[in-house]
């Protein structure tokens, strides 16, 4: 067993990390130990990673024990740079974290400052705002080589070289490092140095637009974090108009003042900027929560995302109000699939298929519709396809006067049906070029009536005596 | 006038105002069978519950088919919503778009809404009959749905009159409830004029008005539906009667 992790109290004792459990324990005979658990640590880093959302939103894990945020442009609400830093590292620490905070113009150099930097070059709340890396000089002569995180071989070949330090590193030319140590390492140098930036990929799709407002004391009041909304989305919607277009996702995130983040996300059938109609999905997407908001000891920060944009134009009202009668009902849409879950709320979608269960399918209402052709029908027959359809269709027992003729008596539901009219039958073929073996069973289909005029599509599940023995019957659906 | 009885007037023509919202929603919608809509005094009204019942349990589908017959007529092209109960979509089947196609209904009109239970089929169901810019209305509780009683009832009608759509309650088993409907219909299917080959024919019900709040009395009446004009007509073999006894060869 060895020691993968310890506190700076052992580290000052003279452990590390890689050395031999017993050893340890021979040293430090009251050694207070826990076995080490993976999964938590990187659940434990997703969490932090969350919660650092309300510093940017775009952040990146660097497994296992990293995270890396950028905070171009996010600075200014903290005032500067160090006033977010001194924000993030008090809260951190005050959480029972030890941080090795690093700041610089690009990811890669911070990241190699806060890991490899030591206790010099990373920064931490008591660091005097304007001692930030970005402006210390010799920070190179600091660096060790295994910032560039090449593999064994390599490290040792450059320390061999006699290059200990970025610095030697730099001063050279650079082809012919590249020539001897792979242009990999080169391409990390130039990162490692600044010159190069290469952005992170963020955990999350950075929303097209955020708005966020934090708040001095935390709050406990849904009604205040409404208004909140309303407040921001009244934001959101002036940078909206201005680029001519409307959201169709937006997402609300409460940071608890705990850490905890609840996030509420709301769609659109159409693109929309109207903050009172959003403020009205975003009430009943509260009313609908099966576990309730709990603010705990308050919110102290609330983000509006816009996801996804759509164009859209200003509104022009038709002489008929014809716009406004869509908006109304496009507006009644999201607020039902707010409610009950988008996917409940579905329009019928012409499935391109002789196979009846695939004919027709529904898909979400607020998904963009395929227009896609009806069949058209035959003129002067009666309907030739069910109203009702039963997917799977139903077994049922059938007396036929031949093996392969048309039914004269069924059972269904523990009820016997006479049939006194049938038509058929209409075969129809499975996707026998779909399949690898080229079957599949053929169907008949019988439109019945039973006595009571009830109507009825039957088929019989493969041909007789040649797909199958004995052929099994099916209800399929009802006619009206 | 007596002291005692002039509050009471005072309350009656307080009711009256609270009442008086209704008298707006007169429009009526054809059903396209002249028999019927004379009977009728028109048509069915526009901004009303309407009730459908199968007659059995096998009956749904028929009364599904009224129901979306009578939206056809009420809707004029805008959206027709269906809100179905999750349990009614598995009893029932689904509701089968190339069926609608048959019907002469284009399947892209119609939204189903699909609510997980009865309570919150009726709550959503109530908030889309109160929205304006809709054709008509579906609402679809499974089985006997006790949880639609009188008050739930009102509180559709309350909606449909302020929006002014038609509203239809699609229920199995037609009577020991009480409800506010304008109308109350049993629907059953009915043996449909075989067609050459003896095959089935036309869609054609069985129909009992069983309650209308206007004041006609209840009568039954077999209609069939023609898919081509989108209109109920009486089936013409019961047309046809006294057109075959007029050709009947005069005694000699």
């Amino acid at each position: 067993m060895r020691i993968i992790a310890l506190n700076e109290v052992a580290l000052s004792l003279g452990l590390g990390p890689g050395m031999a459990l017993a050893d340890a324990r021979a040293r430090v005979p009251d050694l207070e130990t826990a076995p080490y658990d993976a999964q938590a640590d990187a659940a434990l880093l997703v969490q932090m990673a969350d919660d650092m959302d309300r510093y940017t939103p775009m952040v990146a894990l660097d497994p296992p024990d990293g995270l890396i945020l950028d905070i171009t442009g996010c600075a200014h609400i903290w005032g500067d740079e160090a006033g977010l830093v001194s924000d993030l590292a008090a809260r951190l620490a005050s959480a029972g974290f030890t941080l090795r905070l690093a700041l610089a113009e690009t990811p890669d150099k911070a990241r190699a400052l806060a890991r490899h930097g030591g206790e010099m070059l990373a920064v931490n709340r008591r660091t005097p705002p304007g001692m930030l890396n970005e402006e210390r000089v010799g920070y190179r002569a600091h660096l060790p080589i295994a910032a560039l995180d090449l593999d064994e071989d390599r490290a040792t070949a450059l320390r061999r070289a006699g290059l200990y330090t970025i610095d030697d590193l730099a001063a050279r030319p650079r082809a012919p490092l590249a020539a001897r140590f792979g242009k990999s390492a080169v391409a990390k140098l130039a990162r490692v140095l600044g010159e190069e930036d290469v952005h992170i990929t963020p955990r999350r799709v950075v929303p097209a637009l955020f708005v966020m407002r934090r708040f001095a004391e935390p709050v406990a009041h849904s009604d205040f974090v409404l208004e909140v909304i309303r407040d921001m989305a009244s934001e959101a919607a002036i940078t909206l108009r201005e680029r001519s277009q409307g959201g169709r996702r937006f997402t609300v995130s409460l940071f608890r003042s705990d850490g905890n983040i609840r996030r509420l996300t709301i769609e659109t059938g159409a693109p929309t900027r109207d903050p009172t109609l959003l403020l009205r999905l975003f009430r009943e997407r509260i009313d609908a929560l099966s576990d309730p908001l709990d603010p705990g000891f308050g919110y102290d920060a609330v983000r509006l995302d816009v996801a996804i944009t759509e164009p859209l134009g200003a509104a022009q009202i038709g002489l008929d109000g014809d716009v406004a009668t869509s908006e109304a009902v496009n507006g009644l849409l999201d607020r039902v699939g707010v409610r009950l879950g988008q996917n409940r709320v579905r329009r019928f979608a012409s499935g391109n298929s002789h196979i009846p269960e695939l004919a027709a399918f529904t898909h979400a209402a607020n998904a963009p519709q395929l227009p896609m052709p009806w069949p058209e029908t035959e003129p002067g027959e009666p309907p030739l396809r069910p109203l009702h359809l039963f997917d799977p269709p139903h077994r049922i027992e059938v007396i036929a006067e031949v093996p392969d003729g048309p039914p004269r008596r069924f059972k269904w539901r523990r009820a016997m049906h006479d049939v006194v009219a049938h038509e058929g039958p209409e075969r129809i073929a499975s996707e026998w070029w779909k399949r690898r073996d080229a079957k599949g069973l053929t169907r008949d289909y019988f439109r019945v009536e039973d006595a009571q005029g009830r109507r009825f599509w039957l088929f019989r599940h493969g041909l007789y005596g040649g797909e199958a023995g004995n052929p099994d019957w099916y209800l399929h659906g009802c006619f009206a | 006038m007596p002291d005692s009885i002039r509050p009471l007037a005072q309350l009656k023509r307080q009711l009256e105002r609270l009442e008086r919202p209704r008298a707006r929603a007169t429009s009526v919608f054809a059903t396209g069978c002249d028999a019927l809509d004379v009977r009728l005094g028109g048509g069915l009204a526009m901004g009303a519950l309407h009730e459908i019942c199968g007659r059995g349990a096998d009956d749904h589908a028929p009364a599904s088919g009224f129901a979306l017959m009578l939206c056809a007529r009420a809707s004029s092209d805008k959206p027709i919503l269906w809100v179905r109960e999750d349990k009614g979509e598995r009893m029932h089947g689904g509701l089968y778009a190339p069926g609608m196609v048959e019907l002469g209904i284009d399947p892209g009109q119609i939204i189903v809404v699909n609510a997980p239970d009865t309570l919150s089929a009726l709550r959503v169901g109530a908030d889309i009959v109160g929205a304006m810019g809709l054709g008509a209305v579906v609402i679809e509780p499974w089985g006997t749905a006790k949880a639609l009683d009188l008050t739930a009832s009102r509180r559709l009608v309350l909606a449909a009159e302020k929006s002014g759509v038609a509203a239809f309650v699609l229920r199995d088993g037609a009577s020991g409830f009480a409800s506010a409907a304008s109308t109350r219909w049993q629907v059953s299917a009915a043996p449909s004029e075989a067609l050459p080959g003896n095959a089935p024919g036309l869609t054609r019900f069985s129909l009992a008005l069983l309650r209308h709040r206007g004041g006609v009395a209840p009568f039954d009446i077999t209609l069939e539906w023609n898919h081509e004009n989108l209109a109920f007509r009486e089936p013409p073999l019961l047309r046809d009667i006294p057109a075959l006894a007029e050709r009947r060869p005069m005694a000699a």
